[in-house]
């Protein structure tokens, strides 16, 4: 491989670590703005993170070492997923045939451990989060397996490097419509799987009606910032994969193309905190209504591109 | 010169011999049974090894029933199959020594566990009608009085003739199969002969009598219903060998019968992927909805059966439109699926095996925190869980993706009731893989992770070394197959050449994911130091917070039925869940009680009443069975005379 090719992959890991909690002040700036408030600086996650980092953990008689491995299991599966994810139209570091199953798999095994972990403190508030982040997972998945579909077929490819590779701008041009579709299927993903409204409320006060937030109540220092930092790059990575689709950057000149990727990063951000801003969270009976319309909005994608 | 000696089968046969006879030594020693057991096995296992390396043969010699042969044959197809038998019942054999050393029934066990393994072993190898049924028959009476072994109890009666009910059901239709096959080749019974029968008019007939037959053993859904009380009343080693491994000689038959067809219709494939997801998604639906530790197990069962028919069908259209990549795939995912699923199906009924024998109960809702009494099989049970999710870095992920690949492939380039049936079958695994990871995350959080939920768990502590080293052996082999993929490939080719003729399996997606994998490993290492050693040190000494509430009890944990509800709520349509709640008329509640549970709708609500209505009808038939044995003799002489007469 070329030294440019190992550039690009320098810059890909190094915008993975560094980016993600921009987007976290990105939002509540945009949340601030819209209520007419300053908001926090921009730069605020980052100091939150370095401020838990030096803070002493405090670990409940009831919890194992599954508790410790549950914020650790989730930040490495966000890590190794994002080494599959092309950005900016570039190739993934890791890319193969079928690398999006590992790529929802490993975000997965994430899941799995931050459930278990909320399981493992014996608190009734945080089983009823993992209970309901197990079941919306439950509908957000087949939406993403649809959409993925749509990328599979209109790529003629079973890599996620080929299919938001360059030929998605050939692809809005002969099949614009399921692109929209599907794009608007893991927008509403996007939300869900990262706990934003109108699914969940990041910033209430009342634990009953918390999703993510609840099942990490109990962790702190730097367990709960490895939660925080875990959840950021779960987020980036479902902005990046809704910018991949959004934009193809493949076509423009690649080293334009990362500032470009920047700028539609955060754009998505603001985008999330508008929706923040402009929307009550949905009652809990109404979630699975918005995650099944999510999937069939995908299926028609996938049904519009095979007409 | 080691295909003149015919070794490969020679080695299977003793295999089934040793097992034989370990069932009648038994009768006077546990551990001298359990030592022949394994050294049957293992010839059973170096049998099939050598015939993956090539040294494939068959052994022939007459037998007096008419129709039959005493032929048996070791191609990379039986291969697939005897490895995981072997090695599931040898440590199966190991795990009762411990588990059921001397409780009720302890010497019939141990003698129908050998005999079970014979007749699975032989049934997979048989290259002869008769002796197939023969094998076959072997294998379900055995299984019969293995599931049984506590007869003393309703329920296990109860399984007992649900499954005694289907196991017949289903040789009639094996019976019917065979008789079709024969007829369609000029009446001979071996199988090498069929090839023309599933070329004529009656192959059809054939591939839906042999599915019902074999689906009805596989416990494909809606035939399942012998599978979920069976597999959680018998004893644990005995659940492991029947969902391990026994179910998976349906999913053998149909690939043996559709092995013979070269360009089956393709309707035959899109059935088999409607059946795969039916059984997929109800499977892990029913399963969620379990408070019975065995039963989820079981249900899984039924799921992971749903993923290989997933397979198989992906397999059988690639052959009917002629698409290498979708024989390739499909069956390298189905073979695949066949061996994960017996290694860590078996593991998870060994740990679930420990925790009821440790604590005396299956009931979920009862058990809880057990992590910190019994480390080991909680550490099994949690690498079970994760397999059975398809996460990485364990083997389920590998058979999955091809799986996964097999279906997004088909969905191109092919006929439209093809596409449709493939893209909603790829969704539905994606459902499936979802609904299986909140079923085992919760059966996991809830038995090993919190606090007790009962006393019933006091004193539980871990099992000793014969009852470890097995869950220890089949964590490590779910982990070796998960990373060293590449390993297991050159039999995955020769098992896919010899269903369809050459095909090679494709590798290329085993190198990054080694790749990945080291990643990750590495970044879990230096994170897990980092918490461990390098943040400041943790203190554990205060309860849960649970939002300030001081005095946090285990009964208010969240249970797993209330973990599961919404997801039982989603699936109410399938699963039928039963209520029972209170009803609050006072301002002051008085004493009440909420309870719910899922029954088998398929059993409950279909199979039991329409058997009900037989019943009562052919209960005028009675006298005529009236239990005495030379009554029963007179029958038999009768109906050979009309026979003779008739001929």
């Amino acid at each position: 491989m070329e030294v440019t090719t190992y550039i690009h992959f320098a810059i890909h890991v190094a915008l993975v670590i560094a980016l993600p909690p921009l987007l976290l002040g990105v939002i509540n700036k945009t949340k601030a703005r819209f209520a007419g408030r300053v908001g926090p600086p921009w730069l605020q996650a980052y100091y939150d993170l370095f401020k838990l980092r030096r803070k002493g953990l405090v670990l409940s008689t009831t919890t194992t070492w599954v508790f410790r491995a549950g914020p650790i299991v989730a930040l490495v599966t966000a890590l190794a997923a994002s080494l599959l994810l092309p950005l900016a139209g570039h190739r993934a570091p890791v890319a193969f045939d079928g690398d999006f199953v590992v790529f929802a798999y490993l975000l997965g095994l994430g899941r799995f451990f931050t459930i278990a972990a909320a399981l493992d403190t014996g608190s009734a508030f945080e089983g009823m989060g993992a209970a309901r982040e197990a079941t919306f997972s439950c509908l957000a998945e087949p939406a993403v397996f649809f959409g993925l579909l749509v990328l599979a077929k209109a790529s003629d490819s079973l890599s996620l490097s080929e299919m938001l590779g360059p030929s998605i701008s050939a692809t809005w041009g002969t099949a614009g419509a399921p692109l929209v579709a599907i794009l608007a299927s893991f927008l509403i993903v996007l939300l869900a799987e990262n706990s934003r409204i109108p699914f969940d409320d990041p910033n209430t006060h009342l634990e009953l009606t918390m999703v993510h937030e609840v099942m990490v109540l109990d962790h702190g220092g730097p367990l709960l910032g490895t939660v925080v930092y875990g959840a950021a790059i779960k987020l980036f990575l479902f902005a990046a994969l809704v910018v991949g689709i959004a934009a193809p950057l493949g076509a423009i000149d690649p080293w334009l193309a990362w500032p470009a990727f920047v700028g539609a990063m955060l754009a998505v951000a603001v985008l999330i905190g508008v929706v923040e801003s402009v929307m009550a969270r949905l009652r809990l009976p109404q979630i699975p209504a918005l995650l099944l319309a999510a999937c069939l909005m995908s299926a028609f994608g996938v049904l519009l591109l095979v007409r | 010169m080691i295909d003149e000696l015919d070794l490969s089968s020679w080695l299977v046969v003793a295999g089934v011999a040793l097992s034989l006879a370990s069932g009648l030594i038994s009768l006077s020693s546990p551990r001298r049974a359990a030592a022949l057991l394994v050294i049957g096995c293992g010839a059973a296992i170096a049998g099939s090894v050598l015939a993956i390396a090539g040294w494939t043969s068959e052994l022939d010699a007459p037998w007096d029933v008419p129709g039959g042969r005493l032929r048996v044959g070791v191609d990379a197809l039986s291969a697939m199959f005897v490895l995981p038998i072997a090695l599931v019942s040898a440590l199966g054999s190991i795990y009762a020594v411990e588990y059921w050393a001397d409780g009720a029934g302890a010497r019939k066990l141990r003698a129908f566990y050998g005999v079970l393994t014979a007749g699975l072993l032989l049934l997979v190898v048989s290259r002869n009608g008769i002796l197939f049924l023969f094998a076959w028959e072997l294998m379900a009476v055995a299984a019969f009085i293995t599931i049984t072994t506590e007869d003393d109890r309703a329920e296990v009666r109860d399984v007992g003739y649900v499954y005694l009910l289907a196991t017949r059901i289903g040789t009639l239709c094996l019976f019917a199969t065979f008789a079709l096959l024969a007829a369609g080749s000029n009446g001979s019974l071996d199988f090498d002969t069929w090839r023309p029968a599933l070329h004529g008019p009656l192959r059809d007939a054939i591939f839906v009598t042999a599915l019902v037959g074999f689906g009805l053993k596989a416990g494909m859904m809606p035939l399942h219903v012998w599978l979920p009380g069976a597999h959680a009343n018998a004893p644990s080693h005995v659940s492991a060998q029947m969902s391990g491994v026994m179910i998976k000689v349906g999913i053998y038959g149909v690939a043996r019968i559709t092995s013979l067809c070269d360009q089956p219709p393709v309707w035959w494939g899109i059935t088999l992927v409607v059946i795969g997801v039916v059984s997929g998604v109800l499977g892990v639906g029913f399963a969620i909805g379990q408070h019975d530790l065995k039963r989820l197990l079981a249900y899984h069962s039924v799921e992971n059966i749903g993923i290989i028919a997933l397979g198989l069908g992906v397999a059988l259209l690639g052959r009917a439109l002629g698409r290498d990549d979708l024989v390739v795939l499909g069956m390298a995912g189905a073979l695949l699926h066949v061996w994960n699923h017996g290694l860590f199906k078996s593991l998870l009924f060994f740990s679930a095996g420990s925790v009821v024998h440790a604590t005396g109960t299956r009931e979920i809702d009862r058990l809880g925190g057990l992590w910190r009494k019994m480390p080991k099989t909680g550490f099994g049970f949690l690498v079970g869980a994760v397999a059975i999710c398809g996460l990485p870095p364990l083997n389920g992920l590998i058979s999955e993706l091809f799986v996964y690949l097999g279906l997004f492939r088909a969905t191109s380039g092919t006929p439209g009731t093809v596409w449709l049936v493939a893209m909603l079958a790829a969704a539905s695994l994606a459902l499936v893989g979802a609904l299986a990871l909140a079923c085992f995350v919760k059966a996991f959080g809830s038995v090993f992770l919190g606090a007790p939920r009962s006393p019933d768990g006091a004193d539980a502590h871990d099992p000793g070394r014969t009852m470890l080293a097995p869950i220890f052996v089949l964590a490590a082999l779910c982990a070796a197959i998960g990373v060293g993929a590449p390993l297991v490939a050159p039999a995955l080719d020769a098992a896919i050449a010899s269903w369809a003729g050459p095909r090679v399996a494709p590798l290329d997606v085993y190198a990054p994911l080694l790749t990945l994998a080291a990643v990750s490993g590495g970044l879990l290492v230096v994170l897990a130091m980092w918490i461990k050693y390098a943040a400041r040190p943790a203190k554990q000494d205060v309860p849960t917070w649970d939002c300030g509430y001081a005095a946090p009890s285990a009964r208010m944990q969240y249970t797993s039925s209330s973990f599961a509800d919404m997801v039982v709520r989603l699936f109410a349509w399938a699963l039928r869940p039963t209520r029972h709640a209170p009803h609050f008329t006072e301002p002051f509640p008085q004493h009440a009680s909420f309870e719910s549970h899922v029954p088998d709708t398929v059993l409950d609500r279909g199979v039991r009443p329409v058997f009900g209505v037989i019943g009562r009808a052919v209960g005028r038939l009675r006298p005529f069975q009236g239990g005495r044995l030379h009554v029963y003799l007179v029958y038999i002489l009768a109906t050979l005379l009309v026979l003779l007469l008739w001929r």
